[in-house]
């Protein structure tokens, strides 16, 4: 096991330098500066904007200074926000979008995994088809729409919680955690569902149910750990995909976490922030990876023979 | 067994959610309006708050409550009003002023307010190697635009220079009469020297000076907290000279880049005025008379410029036939419907008592013989041209409404192309395009702002044209010693432009947003210049 984790984040390296090699000339090569403005300044003033953020030097020279910091893990200044940087800024915006990310997550386990287990029992009947028709609707409902729905009942009609923020008013992370964990809830409950089919046609469970245990007894103790397997598999990427999609969220709720510092990047031109988060981000997401399949081992025994 | 387990894990979350909120829970507006806290929305997260290295409205409307100019404008009637200058004088030449400081105004660590002090800012908001993008403000200054250029070492032959503790002399290149004007413009802010010193070099970028734990300012507030992304909290500075106009405590400015966001935010209490309004949800505001509903005239022109070096738009009867087949009023009216007005000339009414007396006239049959003039009677062998703008809404609208009435008046096609807001920067500054949206904001409350856009030499001049008698015409206007001859010339020039039509203006901006009730002594005006001094919260009864 320590050898094959070893092996894995050796592997990551290469990949990580693919990603800001690649990521650094494409921020250069899409048109426009970090400081261009509606209104023309003069070339010298440009000059020394440019000078003071090395962007004089040429290009090779900038991607290998660039390299080296980022061996001693400083990201570099913002571009954009001239006072703080990089690292300050993901610092300041990553604790808040894994928060709304894990707030997500569990939002979405505790309803997607019931509403999975729920329909398997009876395939095919009421009891699937409800659960798993409010799936495909959370599945297909954007969260451009959803968000903005929740908070016209729940902020604005009803009064109960706030539109926006983040932990400066009572309850006000309520609403962003069930707006981007619905998506993922409607998954999970497609997804676990499938898996405790797959297990309850099993012949242990028909042995199981001939001893003359409880449906509960037989889905907690018996069915429950290989039929969530697929669930796990997916919680990696999910909670990766989390983090580098809740963009749109952070943007309706006013979040001020990290996928909203990413796209402003984009939009700004702010080729260290750009640089910075998808570095910082592309490792979270081969450590996520790398994580699933751990607990995927650590489930399943007989994948522990392969490595 | 498991309908049971399912009921608990709603049941749960039903309660969590319960317990985060109770009824009698005051909303932010309600307690701001107790303890005289104002939350604003504002549009992007400040890129700082250093007056000399920030380009943006939001940060703009931050430095308002930081820091303090020698002169300041009534935010009712746009009036020049003393503000760290308590007096000045201007010579007869209109070449010197001279600005008296007041006695008792300070910085908020307590060190006195010095001419020294704006003496070194201007010179550091000069400094080439700080990179200040709007440097060229200061430009009237003698000597600056060289100094800031790199082609003068010496500051002293720069004409702003301390003639004692409290008396700032000021030597101009050319007279200019809106120079009062440009007094309040973030770049002419003071800044603290020592503080500046103690975090960095003078000319760095970004340096913590303007960190809420190292700031240092000369404003009615001083900068409290900063959360990126989230708050920026001003608290009233208690040192500054006028405090007791100084009602808030505090303001929260909420970095809310969405309108829609904004507005739902408005309605939720948690914002007394918005930045902005959704552009769809103003006619329905408008429709109820809303109380909270603020809407003025903005002193901006939205307009399409041409690319004149290009053919056929090089020639005046295609740009003219253009121009004329515009209905203005059907795209204010019937498409914007936020109160825009349609502009037939470039400058906005209002400022210096300037009313433009040239049209571009509405003439779809004269534009018709123009066309065929020019060689394309019907739009016969017309090329394709390109309409450039960069990716909104509201732009696109414009440009699909504007090339179907070209369509239909002059049977030419012309192709759409929106981009990215720095790419189509790009584009347009390599001149690829043909006609290309622009819009342009009063720098100052005058005409000039808009007329020596289009000087030959011009560096906002992205159009190709130039015309030696509008030159004339600008560079006279600068020097005239009479008003009313500055407004003639002014006319002469706008004349020429609406004949020569290198643009198309299209429309005077029009800015529509909400106040809450509870605000008292808040004024919106035409430059959207923001003032917090007088301002009040009043809980509704």
């Amino acid at each position: 096991m320590g050898r094959y984790l070893l092996k894995r984040l050796a592997l990551a390296i290469p990949v990580l330098l693919a990603v800001v090699t690649i990521t650094f000339f494409m921020v250069r090569l899409a048109p426009g500066g970090p400081f261009d403005m509606e209104r023309n300044v003069p070339a010298e003033v440009t000059a020394n904007l440019n000078a003071q953020y090395n962007l004089d030097a040429p290009l090779w020279r900038q991607y290998v200074d660039y390299l080296g910091d980022l061996a001693r893990g400083d990201f570099g200044p913002s571009f954009r926000y001239a006072s703080r940087s990089v690292n300050e800024m993901i610092g300041a915006g990553f604790p808040i979008t894994l928060e709304l990310g894990l707030y997500a997550i569990l939002f979405a386990l505790l309803v997607g995994m019931p509403a999975g287990i729920l329909a398997s029992l009876r395939p095919n009947s009421a009891q699937d088809y409800v659960p798993m028709s409010a799936a495909m609707i959370g599945i297909c409902l954007p969260s451009f729409v959803l968000g903005p729905m929740l908070i016209l009942v729940f902020g604005i009609w009803l009064g109960w919680l706030p539109v926006s923020g983040w932990g400066i008013n009572p309850g006000d992370k309520v609403l962003p955690a069930i707006t981007l964990g619905s998506t993922y809830a409607a998954y999970i409950a497609r997804i676990t569902r499938g898996g405790m089919l797959d297990i309850l046609s099993q012949d242990f469970i028909r042995t199981a149910r001939a001893k003359g245990l409880s449906t509960w007894r037989i889905v907690r103790v018996h069915a429950l750990r290989g039929g969530v397997a697929p669930v796990v598999s997916f919680l990696g990427p999910a909670l990766a995909g989390l983090l580098a999609g809740s963009f749109v969220v952070e943007t309706i709720f006013q979040i001020p976490g990290l996928g909203r510092f990413y796209i402003q990047a984009a939009f700004n031109r702010d080729y260290t922030m750009i640089l910075g988060t998808t570095v910082f981000l592309s490792a979270l997401i081969i450590l996520f990876n790398l994580l699933a399949d751990v607990v995927l081992v650590w489930l399943n025994p007989q994948l522990r023979k392969n490595l | 067994m498991i309908k049971r387990y399912f009921f608990c894990v709603l049941s749960t979350l039903v309660v969590l959610g319960l317990a985060a909120c109770s009824d009698d829970q005051k909303t932010p507006v309600e307690l701001g309006n107790e303890q005289q806290i104002l939350h604003m929305g504002n549009g992007d997260e400040p890129s700082d708050v250093d007056p000399h290295t920030t380009t943006g409205i939001p940060e703009r409307n931050i430095q308002v409550a930081l820091f303090e100019g020698l002169v300041g404008k009534d935010p009712e009637t746009l009036d020049i009003v003393p503000a760290a200058a308590e007096s000045w004088e201007v010579s007869e030449d209109g070449l010197t002023y001279r600005f008296q400081l007041r006695e008792n105004a300070r910085w908020s660590n307590g060190d006195p307010l010095t001419a020294e002090d704006f003496v070194w800012s201007w010179r550091r908001a000069l400094l080439p190697a700080l990179g200040n993008q709007y440097a060229y403000s200061l430009y009237s200054v003698r000597n600056a635009e060289a100094f800031n250029r790199g082609e003068l070492d010496d500051f002293s032959e720069v004409g702003v220079s301390a003639l004692g503790e409290r008396e700032l002399k000021v030597e101009l290149t050319r007279p200019v009469p809106y120079f009062l004007e440009l007094l309040d413009h973030h770049s002419m802010y003071p800044v603290h020297r020592a503080t500046i010193e103690a975090h960095g070099r003078e000319d760095q970028r970004g340096s913590r000076w303007s960190r809420p734990e190292n700031f240092v300012g000369n404003g009615p507030f001083v900068l409290k907290r900063w959360v990126p992304n989230q708050v920026v909290v001003v608290a009233r500075n208690p040192g500054y000279w006028d405090a007791e106009s100084v009602h808030l405590n505090e303001i929260h400015f909420h970095p809310v880049q969405q309108p829609s966001t904004e507005e739902r935010m408005y309605r939720a209490g948690q914002l007394h005025i918005t930045n902005t309004l959704p552009e769809e949800l103003i006619p329905r505001y408008r429709g109820q008379d809303h109380p909270a509903l603020r809407s003025f005239p903005f002193y901006a022109t939205y307009y399409y410029e041409f690319n004149t070096q290009k053919p056929p738009l090089d020639d005046v009867r295609v740009r003219q036939a253009l121009a004329y087949s515009l209905n203005r009023e059907q795209i204010t009216d019937q498409l914007l419907q936020g109160g825009q007005t349609p502009a037939f000339h470039m400058t906005p009414p209002g400022a210096a008592g300037y009313e433009a007396e040239a049209r571009v006239p509405y003439d779809p049959g004269r534009a018709r013989a123009l066309l065929a003039e020019a060689g394309y009677p019907g739009g016969q062998n017309f090329p394709s041209l390109t309409l450039l703008y960069n990716t909104m809404e509201s732009h696109q609208r414009i440009a699909v409404v504007i090339q179907q009435m070209w369509k239909r008046e002059l049977g030419i096609d012309i192709n759409l192309r929106n981009q990215d807001w720095r790419v189509f920067l790009a584009s347009k500054r390599s001149g690829e395009h043909d006609i290309a949206r622009a819009g342009w904001v009063g720098d100052y409350y005058d005409p000039n702002t808009f007329l020596d856009l289009f000087v030959a030499d011009g560096g906002n001049n992205d159009t190709g044209w130039s015309h030696a008698r509008y030159d004339e015409l600008i560079a006279r206007a600068a020097n005239a010693d009479d008003e009313q001859q500055r407004l003639n010339y002014f006319q002469e020039a706008e004349a020429i432009l609406m004949e020569e039509v290198p643009i198309i203006p299209i429309y005077f901006y029009y800015r529509n947003h909400l106040v809450a009730p509870s605000v008292q002594g808040w004024h919106s005006n035409a430059m959207d210049h923001y003032s917090y001094k007088g301002v009040r919260l009043e809980a509704q009864p």
